[in-house]
């Protein structure tokens, strides 16, 4: 004989209290993103009022008569980072696929290790370094040898400063070298491997049937360069301490400059007119939708690849 | 044709590439597999440069007077940075104990329960937040909690690190709470637990030790986080344990140090670098050794 089912108890369950603080806990980030949005806009409207548009295309930075351009942060920002992937991309790009496909147990543990520990390393730590280690190399050895050989280019025309955007470029390479690697590698591990072996059973060389793997993972290490650049494009400590902290826009890699997140750190606590404050606050805004869009960007592609494992989102 | 003869030519199906083709193609396979390998010890060279440098220029400073002692006005030699590791240590603290109940909540939320539209976008959200540079975050915390208080603030500063915090923290415990075999969930409930239970005493218990290496992981991370501190927790030359006053902390001692124009002081500033890896790498060696023995027993 069936018994009747218990009757269905009213009002909230422990269950259910437990769901619903578990999700306010994850809505927090909602808040977050969307105090971040709020105060940084807020903050920086009276400089919106004050200078428009033109403030994206203006150059002069004048704290003393109260007028602000911002163009040669975005410059440096952009040349930067920029810099930092043409130094960086080749370099990760052999690593992983060193790591994906030719290092094995011990050797391929090893650089992951080191991997690791270079993405753990505090930000300030690559600013003293390149500052007293990495500046005097360039301005006695380096920098001297690309004005002699090189020095009909505009690029690496005047006088060896050791402090730079070269430096800052070497030292962001340095920096995002490790997104670049961990996460291509893990897109390459996902290619099936059934690509790799196809290839080598129909006569590729390693080298072939590794490009075959690289161009079936092209969306997933696009991604991870994009990534890299948001990176670049926000570090702020090690470049503040070796770009030199210049208001212009040079031709040249060896002059000093000044990037969006460097100007901020340094003039922030200094900036005493109500104007000027805003102006550096208006500059976070603009770095802050920039690293968004190429943040977003980036997820995607990685997403695209790999089927969106939240492992390998994960890795970044 | 005599059968030796036979054995010797090949086969009409084998490959007719052009002897100078075939060459190319080996010689470019080599070219390319060891353009890898020297990539990848281009790529490690830098991690061994930074370490060398940073021992052999920090460890001569590094004496108990550093822990112990304040820091000495300029022209005095000696004198160490004890108050801003106690400040760092405050502001971190603080910054935990507000993101790690949160953080983890989210990461069992979204493991357990994460399912719909809601967890897709809350994870999306959680991506967009570890992208924010560190610099925007302490721009955020002045205006939330600089501007209103009146002053600089240790307070300020442990809300960016929370902040920076938060995102790692949520993805690595929806991480190790998945790694949690469906079977214990299923033979809680079939054994009557609610859903509640299941999660928080056979799940979660199972998950801990993952739940606590990545967690302090990222705690160490923002240990090291300079940006958010410059204009939050401003810095502090003396004694100071309030946390609604300016602070001192290691990063940016390390920063004021470093751009000063005193060799001592410079000095100094390596062996304060040397020391804040030291925390954040021991730190999370340390955890992950006593968690793994911890699971062992």
């Amino acid at each position: 004989m069936r018994r009747p089912l218990p009757p269905r108890r009213r009002g909230p369950t422990v269950d259910s209290v437990y769901r619903v603080v578990l999700a306010s806990a994850a809505a927090v980030v909602f808040v977050i993103v969307a105090l971040i949005v709020v105060e940084v806009a807020h903050g920086s409207m009276p400089s919106i009022r004050a200078l428009g548009f033109g403030f994206l295309i203006q150059t002069q930075w004048d704290p003393v008569a109260d007028h602000y351009g911002a163009l040669p942060y975005l410059y440096g920002t952009l040349v930067s980072s920029i810099l930092a992937l043409i130094l960086a991309v080749p370099l990760g790009l052999g690593s992983a696929v060193f790591l994906a496909e030719l290092a094995k147990g011990k050797v391929a543990a090893t650089v992951s290790f080191v991997m690791e520990l270079l993405a753990a390393i505090p930000s300030i730590v690559y600013g003293i370094w390149g500052f007293f280690v990495l500046a005097p190399f360039l301005r006695t050895v380096l920098e001297p040898w690309l004005i002699a050989n090189f020095g009909y280019l505009p690029l690496f025309r005047g006088t060896p400063f050791g402090i730079g955007m070269l430096n800052a470029g070497i030292v962001l390479a340095i920096m995002i070298v490790p997104t670049i690697v961990s996460i291509s590698r893990e897109v390459l591990l996902a290619i099936p491997r059934s690509l790799r072996e196809g290839s080598l059973a129909l006569g590729a060389t390693r080298a072939e049937a590794i490009g075959i793997t690289l161009d079936a993972a092209k969306p997933g290490i696009l991604g991870s360069i994009v990534l890299a650049l948001g990176r670049a494009l926000g570090e702020t400590m090690a470049v503040t301490m070796v770009i030199g902290n210049t208001n212009r826009i040079s031709a040249s890699l060896l002059d000093p400059s000044a990037t969006m997140a460097s100007v901020i750190a340094n003039e922030f606590t200094e900036a005493t007119g109500a104007l000027y404050l805003s102006a550096l606050i208006q500059i976070a805004l603009v770095l802050f939708a920039v690293t968004i869009v190429v943040n977003a960007l980036a997820r995607g592609l990685v997403w695209l690849t790999t089927g969106g494992r939240r492992d390998i989102a994960a890795a970044a | 044709m005599t059968p030796a003869a036979e054995a010797m030519t090949p086969p009409a199906w084998v490959d007719r590439t052009p002897r100078a083709v075939q060459l190319w193609r080996a010689a470019l396979n080599k070219i390319v597999l060891g353009a890898c390998i020297l990539a990848a010890g281009l790529v490690v060279l830098p991690l061994v440069l930074i370490v060398g440098y940073l021992v052999a220029n920090g460890l001569a400073g590094l004496n108990l007077a550093f822990f112990t002692h304040m820091p000495k006005p300029v022209g005095e030699p000696g004198g160490g940075m004890a108050n801003a590791i106690v400040g760092t240590l405050l502001v971190v603290g603080v910054a935990a104990a507000m993101a790690l109940p949160l953080g983890i909540s989210a990461g069992v939320y979204l493991a357990e329960y994460g399912r719909g539209r809601f967890a897709t976008l809350v994870r999306y959200t959680t991506d967009v937040l570890s992208g924010v540079p560190s610099i925007v975050v302490g721009v955020v915390a002045y205006g939330l909690v600089v501007v209103p208080m009146g002053r600089f603030s240790g307070f300020a500063g442990s809300v960016a690190l929370t902040i920076l915090m938060l995102p790692p923290i949520i993805r690595a415990t929806e991480e190790m709470v998945r790694l949690v075999p469906q079977s214990y969930r299923q033979a809680a409930l079939a054994l009557g637990a609610p859903r509640w239970k299941t999660t928080q005493q056979i799940v979660l218990p199972a998950a801990r030790a993952g739940i606590v290496t990545a967690s302090m992981l990222a705690v160490a991370r923002a240990a090291g986080e300079t940006a958010p501190l410059l204009f939050t927790a401003l810095g502090n030359r003396f004694w100071s344990l309030r946390m609604d006053q300016p602070i001192a902390t290691l990063p940016v001692f390390i920063y004021d140090y470093a751009k000063a124009p005193y060799t001592d002081w410079n000095r100094q500033a390596w062996t304060g670098a040397l020391v804040l890896v030291l925390l954040v790498t021991l730190i999370s060696l340390a955890l992950r050794l006593t968690v793994r023995r911890v699971r062992d027993r």
